[in-house]
């Protein structure tokens, strides 16, 4: 029966551990008029959050296009259909792979140095010198975090789409001779506004919110150790993965019928 | 160095103070008084609680039964607004210093000003610089809390904490981990502060030396109860076998040197047979 008491208690600190993510969501939307009053906080997030995760997404973005103009030519030129490669490149990026590498990728640097630092501000007391000082932590420290998460990811993949069309153009194109015209025009007329774009668009905005969510949550949680940050670090990285790619699958569900 | 206090002006009053981590008792039923003006240590071996009777009197942590009043006030029957408002008139010196590191020291210091107060820039430079000549560190307002030494980190964490002139500053263990004269400087400094700005100090510590040193008043607490209290002088000198063991440093007493084990011939033999 010792496995069923274990499962209980597992399933028990699961929930209790949703709640308290909750509850700190909550506390941090209540920030958001204050924050608005005080853009500075924001920008200064934005530029720690955001800013700083373009190198890695503009590289990854270039390779990225760069592997499907290639992959793509391939497998299109057996049936001659290299013409709509440049089709194929964008659908991949802005439907999928722009929103769901950018996230993986936003919670590998942005979201791990997130819960480091917050953990490291509880391990240190930052946290609770703040609320001795009358200061809110959840207002000043988490809520211009969260927004710039929210605001960054949308950003971030549509720069790692953009980037990686013109790395597909560059292969295709560019080394295997396919018609620039026809990249251009057959992306032009066949990528949907709504269906492709919006969609996309829509996906990173929600990757953004939860991915902040769990490494801002992990870091504020944590037990205030090094081992306790290592854990939350670890931690933020592999649950917000997983919930990318589970949630990447019920949205391109619910998306595409 | 003690002073004669107002008898019935106590700043801070608990009562039946129980506070549980799981089905450890930390605070088993104490009641303290805090006088207003004084310097009161609240001293005890490691482990029994006294941080936590620091969150506790901050409303950080919320007791399991009991009450405890600040300036009147039950502190955990306020609201959120007003714990804030009752906060930004209790500074706290956390063991660590709790400086925010991406800030330099005179951005630490001008900290709670900026967002508390409305003051001109100019106005918060010179109260800023005040506080810091106040902990003697006038001329380290440019550091960044990575180049400070211990013990000056936690003179920066002062003169924060007396930024908006609080009617009371609790300490949180400030003596351990200091040389011979970081020491000697805090224990000036809490006191001159405490006198000077009329301010009540709370200090929490196992230092006996230190704290009888400037304290008016002693509580000892252990196990979840407070053993005794008094001024430090008759705490030594009259004080029960157990306070004598602690403020005389003894390894052996009532505090049994070994940890609660079987006897010792049992443990060795027992595990050859």
């Amino acid at each position: 029966m010792e496995w069923l008491a274990q499962l209980g208690r597992g399933g028990l600190s699961f929930s209790a551990g949703l709640g308290r993510a909750h509850l700190l969501m909550l506390g941090m939307l209540r920030g958001v008029p204050q924050l608005l009053g005080r853009p500075r906080l924001l920008l200064e997030q934005l530029l720690s959050v955001g800013v700083l995760t373009i190198l890695i997404i503009a590289v990854s973005g270039v390779f990225v296009g760069m592997v499907l103009g290639l992959q793509g030519y391939y497998i299109l030129s057996r049936f001659g259909a290299e013409a709509t490669l440049g089709v194929m490149v964008a659908a991949s990026l802005v439907r999928e792979l722009g929103p769901v590498v950018t996230a993986l990728l936003f919670a590998g640097r942005a979201g791990s140095a997130l819960s480091a630092e917050i953990g490291l501000m509880k391990a240190t007391e930052q946290l609770s010198g703040l609320e001795m000082m009358a200061v809110n932590p959840e207002h000043r420290v988490l809520t211009p975090r969260l927004l710039a998460g929210i605001l960054s990811m949308p950003l971030l993949a549509a720069m790692f789409s953009m980037l990686g069309v013109y790395g597909g153009w560059f292969v295709g194109v560019g080394l295997l001779g396919v018609d620039e015209g026809t990249y251009w025009a057959q992306m032009q007329s066949q990528i949907d506004w709504d269906e492709d774009v919006l969609n996309g668009v829509i996906k990173s905005i929600v990757f953004g919110v939860v991915c902040t969510w769990i490494a801002i949550f992990q870091g504020y949680d944590c037990i205030p150790t090094s081992e306790g940050v290592s854990r939350a670090t670890t931690r933020t990285v592999v649950h917000s993965s997983l919930a990318v790619l589970g949630l990447d699958f019920v949205l391109t569900a619910l998306m595409f019928n | 160095m003690s002073r004669d206090l107002p008898a019935d002006d106590t700043l801070v009053r608990i009562r039946g103070l129980k506070f549980y981590r799981g089905s450890r008792a930390i605070f088993d039923g104490i009641d303290i008084d805090i006088p207003r003006g004084s310097v009161t240590a609240i001293m005890g071996p490691s482990g029994t609680g006294k941080t936590t009777l620091l969150k506790l009197i901050g409303g950080q942590l919320k007791p399991d039964a009991g009450t405890i009043e600040v300036d009147g006030q039950n502190v955990h029957a306020l609201s959120t607004r007003d714990l804030y408002r009752l906060r930004m008139r209790m500074g706290m010196l956390f063991q660590s210093g709790a400086l925010l590191t991406d800030l330099s020291v005179f951005e630490n210091v001008a900290y709670p000003l900026h967002e508390h107060t409305r003051l001109k820039a100019s106005m918060i430079r010179k109260l800023v610089l005040m506080k810091l000549e106040a902990v003697g560190l006038r001329g380290a307002h440019g550091l960044m809390p990575s180049e400070l030494s211990g013990g000056m980190a936690r003179r920066v964490a002062l003169a924060r904490a007396i930024a908006l002139d609080p009617m009371m500053i609790m300490y949180d263990e400030p003596f351990t981990g200091q040389d011979p004269i970081s020491m000697g400087v805090l224990v000036q400094l809490i006191r001159r502060l405490n006198d000077a700005a009329r301010i009540t100090s709370v200090v929490v510590s196992h230092d006996v030396a230190e704290a009888s040193e400037i304290a008016d008043l002693i509580y000892v607490i252990s196990n979840g109860r407070v053993i005794e209290s008094g001024p430090p002088q008759a705490l030594s000198e009259n004080g029960g076998e157990w306070t004598r063991q602690f403020m005389g440093g003894l390894p052996d007493g009532p505090v049994p040197f070994h940890y609660p084990a079987p006897e010792l011939e049992v443990d060795l033999f027992e595990g050859a047979a």
